[in-house]
């Protein structure tokens, strides 16, 4: 039989996490309440956390941090974190919006979790809080990496750095339904311009991997380069480097494999899609 | 396993009822208190036919817990008309044959009035981006569209 | 918006229209935009339980045992169902017309055939608790070999699908193996024909995917009725299934329904009402059985996949002398309409062209794939795929412009069908005129001047050529069932040299692209060869259909010699006076009169 308990502070959803194992954090439900409705979760604790530290925001200054409850909606009416709506908008029609948090979209399976992707491009850390002690940071890469061995931790917030200038940063998802469909994949990039080359450049993929991955081979093709033909032709031989696709409902592996460069290199030069 | 009481704010009138824990909101409204409007489409966030607003904004009931909804104010197509007086989307979508089967039209008045609510006047994009989680499989989101867009701008649209 | 052309057939028509062309308000819409219009699922009951099934999760297995004990006693559930306890466990749709034999269960026996087969059905006071009861079943399956392609599943020593029907194929009136049409000398038209194409179309199953998922609920009422809120397109088909299943005389069934969230053809199969009505039977209390999302997308019937040989004769200006045709339809696991697909197929071949010789060979296949079922033109919207493909292949093949190509092939009024029926009522002409005009296509004057009123029913197009007769004294060649792939080019090859370009690319603009004219060898010198005019000229009627050369046996196969008809072709049938309707119509399709 299935159980909700609310917790009022997130140290106790911490503990109860860590010490049952039948424990199911559900944040906005887009991810719980499906294996609920189905009937692949019928036992255990769902766990809700009512903390306001679990949905706030703390965007005024370089360094923001974004509560794991923080739903896409709050991120798109946050004029502090509008270099982040596109990847906001991203995720699902409005309703789902409303109900979707950034914490939640770390754990979803891929073709989702697109709001990941820009997260990695920005180099995030996740708070993740064992038991009752206190929060620890880990880089998303690593967090990804066990995401699935993880459930017995909460992940409080998500932190990262503002980009210096909000246009160096650029998300695209492509869908193959207009305006919104589920992911053929997603990129985001984050490259950071010093004397007109491209400096610390991140980009990241999602749908091109069980998880959402960095583009190492782009990132290295930019690196100390101003974004002309020769360094997109460049990063575009290089897109492909540790992709492992998936063939799903929504897209071939091949027919991800063909079309990434054409996506990357498009963003890259700043065409439309 | 005991029930729990719950208390909200349904269409403008106090509404209690006695839930399972783990219980959707949707669940709660059909079955409980006699709401039919929102509808069972896919019960993963993929439909949109059980669009609700709590507090005004659009959610899907089917993956909201109802203890979550406690003292909130929640509103399903069955409170858009005022009696016998249609809300302005619902006259706009029976003049636009913005229904066929009937089966998205509560999902689609509720997510389009929570962008009219905000956006009395939207342009074509917007109505289709607050459209874009609810799922049409046979009227077509043409009338939809026109439906909406009719009904933007006109009198008594911010009617309480 | 909507267009009424008045000036076609302006008087074949009455134009005094009541209600089309004109606005008027449909009666449910004030309950669909005040949310008041009551789906199958809108309904409230005291004490409903919520039934949920069990699914294969093998394609083919034998079961080997089932233990129900631990789901039997798992909180909140009232009753475990199993195969024995459905009184009549073997059904068809199509029973209620005397049309296929029963050899589905409700619930498996002792063996499944596609994944997904309910096998044991949980009936619980919640849904969560019927679904948590679900996963407490154990079955002990012994997978077996499966068979998932319709030509594989004809073959000797296939798996067995379906005990019904051992050798994987529908039995029409328990007799023959396939649907069969054939007109004319279809070899010898072939044989004397200047090309020929042939080419291999496949379709895939397409879930209906109806918003609101197939389901019922059943509640007894007084006097041991009961009554059942369903989702179903054809409610009597559903009441008349639901009361064979579970054994009551039909008065003891009070169906409401008609109102359903999106069908498309994916509710008639009664996929939950005799279970429900089973349900509140045992239990005496209201049972609601309705698919969750993933069971309607995955084990709800799809569109069957069907796959279509053509091969046509052509002349070089643009004649099709030939049409033969050889087709697979898959059923699935069970016979639920794809039987009844393949006689709507057949009765709209070759298409709306006149050809002077087709034959076809409709075959109905079991694979241990999920049952397909209805879905809008069933039969019918895949086959015209591979034709209209094909018409575009022949156009280029004839280096016909593909519009002029389907005004010359055309049936017209008066034309006889291979079915020995006079067309009547034809407007593929008026058609691809005005779709040519919308689209700014360029047709000829003698295009634009051509009418299905005209030039129909001349000489040969009003005759029933005689039909062939093989060795067995049968019409056709032997069956085609066990063909093989040995008489067909393989996919996307033809005996014609793939040189040129799709036609319709870079029309973007509204004006077509001057279609690239492939090249052939010159035609034999006894037919003058033809001249290609920028514009086609051709005279209505087309010209009569000249003698082909003498019939050359294929190398390797031995036709019996041709001989001439035994008997003079039946006369054709008078033409009816009044439009056949209704049940008339129906039987004529399934090969009987009523």
């Amino acid at each position: 039989m299935l159980d909700v308990r609310s917790c009022a502070t997130l140290s106790e959803a911490a503990g109860v996490l860590s010490g049952d194992r039948q424990a199911v954090l559900i944040g906005g439900g887009t991810l719980v309440m499906r294996d609920v409705n189905e009937g692949r979760l019928t036992e255990g604790t769902l766990l809700r956390v009512t903390d306001p530290a679990f949905r706030r925001i703390e965007a005024g200054g370089g360094r923001i941090e974004l509560g794991a409850g923080v739903t896409m909606g709050m991120i798109l009416a946050s004029r502090e974190l509008a270099f982040l709506h596109p990847a906001a908008r991203a995720i699902g029609g409005p309703a789902v919006r409303n109900m979707a948090s950034v914490g939640g979209n770390l754990f979803a399976a891929s073709p989702y979790g697109d709001f990941t992707v820009a997260l990695l491009a920005l180099d995030a850390q996740v708070v993740v809080q064992a038991g009752f002690g206190s929060g620890r940071a880990t880089p998303l890469e690593e967090f990804l990496a066990a995401r699935e061995r993880s459930g017995s931790a909460l992940v409080t917030s998500v932190q990262f750095s503002r980009p210096a200038n909000p246009g160096d940063f650029h998300f695209r998802k492509i869908s193959r339904v207009k305006p919104k469909g589920i992911s053929v994949m997603s990129i985001a990039a984050h490259l950071p311009l010093a004397g007109g080359r491209v400096s610390q450049a991140r980009v990241a993929y999602g749908a091109m991997a069980p998880m959402p991955i960095r583009a190492r081979g782009v990132e290295r093709a930019l690196e100390g380069k101003s974004l002309d033909a020769a360094a997109i032709a460049a990063a575009k031989a290089g897109a492909l480097e540790g992709c492992r696709p998936a063939t799903d409902a929504i897209a071939s592996e091949w027919y991800r494999r063909e079309v990434l460069p054409v996506h990357l290199g498009r963003l890259l030069a700043g065409e439309p899609r | 396993m005991a029930k729990i009481p719950v208390q909200f704010r349904l269409n403008g009138t106090d509404r209690a009822a006695f839930v399972n824990a783990p219980e959707t909101l949707l669940n709660t409204l059909r079955r409980s208190l006699g709401d039919f409007a929102p509808k069972y489409g896919c019960g993963q966030g993929a439909c949109g036919v059980c669009t609700v607003l709590i507090d005004g904004e659009p959610h899907l009931s089917c993956l909201t817990l109802s203890i979550a909804c406690e003292g909130r104010q929640v509103e399903t197509a069955s409170g858009m008309a005022d009696g016998p007086d249609l809300h302005p989307l619902q006259a706009q979508f029976m003049e636009h044959f913005a229904a066929q089967c009937g089966f998205c039209t509560p999902g689609m008045l509720t997510s389009a009035r929570a962008l009219l609510d905000k956006n009395p006047n939207p342009t074509r994009d917007e109505v289709i981006e607050a459209i874009s989680g609810n799922i049409c499989r046979c009227t077509g989101y043409e009338p939809i569209v026109t439906a909406i867009l009719a009904a933007a701008g006109s009198p008594g649209l911010r009617r309480a | 918006m909507l267009e009424l052309r008045k000036d076609l057939f302006a008087d074949e028509r009455d134009d005094n229209l009541n209600v089309v062309g004109k606005g008027i308000q449909r009666q449910d819409m004030p309950g669909h935009v005040t949310g008041l219009t009551r789906y199958f699922d809108d309904h409230a009951f005291d004490g409903m339980l919520h039934l949920k099934v069990v699914r294969s999760p093998h394609a083919s297995a034998r079961i080997r045992s089932i233990d129900v004990s631990a789901a039997a006693r798992a909180p909140g559930v009232k009753r475990v169902l199993r195969a024995a306890d459905v009184p009549v466990n073997k059904n068809t749709l199509l029973s209620l017309i005397n049309f296929g034999k029963d050899d589905e269960p409700s619930l498996a026996v002792d063996k499944v055939h596609y994944k997904g087969e309910p096998v044991v059905a949980i009936i619980a006071e919640t849904e969560a608790q019927a679904l948590a009861a679900r996963k407490l079943v154990r079955i002990d399956y012994e997978p077996m070999p499966a068979v998932f392609d319709v030509e594989e599943a004809l073959k000797p020593g296939a798996p067995v699908v379906n005990e019904t029907y051992p050798a994987n194929y529908f039995e029409y009136h328990e007799r023959f193996d396939h649907q069969k049409l054939r007109f004319g000398d279809v070899e010898r038209a072939l044989a004397g024909a200047d090309m020929v194409l042939e080419h291999r179309y496949q379709m895939s199953p397409i879930e209906h995917a109806p918003t609101e998922t197939n389901g019922s609920i059943a509640a007894p009422e007084q006097n041991g009725r009961f009554v059942v809120h369903s989702c179903a397109q054809g409610l009597f088909f559903a009441l008349g299934t639901a009361a064979k299943i579970v054994a009551v005389e039909s008065n003891r069934l009070h169906f409401i329904g008609g109102t359903v969230g999106g069908g498309f053809g994916g509710k008639v199969d009664s996929l939950t009402e005799p279970l429900a009505v089973l349900g509140a039977m045992v239990t005496g209390r209201p049972v609601r059985f309705v698919l969750d999302r993933e069971e309607e997308m995955l084990y709800g019937s799809p569109r069957g996949a069907e796959r279509i040989y053509i091969k046509d004769g052509l002349m070089r200006d643009g004649r099709i002398v030939a049409r033969q045709i050889r087709s697979y339809f898959d059923a699935g696991a069970y016979t639920r309409l794809s039987s009844y697909a393949a006689i709507k197929c057949t009765a709209h071949l070759p298409g709306p062209y006149w050809i002077p010789n087709v034959s076809s060979d409709v075959h109905v296949a079991y694979t241990n794939r999920c049952p397909s079922t209805a879905m809008r033109g069933f039969g019918i919207t895949a086959v015209d795929f591979a034709l209209e493909v094909q018409m575009d292949r022949l156009a280029e093949a004839a280096a016909m412009d593909p519009m002029e190509f389907r005004l010359l092939n055309a049936y017209r009024d008066g034309d006889m069908k291979p079915h020995r029926r006079k067309a009547s009522n034809t407007a593929l002409i008026e058609c691809v005129q005005v779709a040519a005009e919308k689209a700014n296509w360029p047709i000829s004057e003698q295009g634009k001047r051509q009418s299905s009123l005209a030039g129909g029913g001349a000489g040969e197009r009003s005759q029933i050529p005689a039909t062939v007769l093989d060795a067995r004294g049968q019409i056709g060649r032997p069956d085609t069932r066990n063909a093989g792939p040995t008489q067909t080019l393989p996919a996307g090859t033809s005996r014609i040299a793939p040189s040129k370009q799709p036609v319709m690319e870079g029309a973007r603009d509204g004006r077509a692209a001057p279609t690239q004219v492939p090249r052939y060898e010159a035609p034999p010198a006894t037919v003058a060869p033809p001249t290609y005019a920028a514009q086609p000229a051709y005279p209505p009627p087309p010209p009569p259909y000249q003698a082909p050369p003498p019939y050359q046996p294929v190398a390797g196969q031995q036709p019996p010699p041709y001989q001439p008809p035994p008997a003079p072709p039946s006369p054709a049938p008078a033409p009816a006076t009044q439009t056949q309707h209704g049940a008339v119509r129906f039987s004529s399709v399934f090969g009987r009169r009523r």
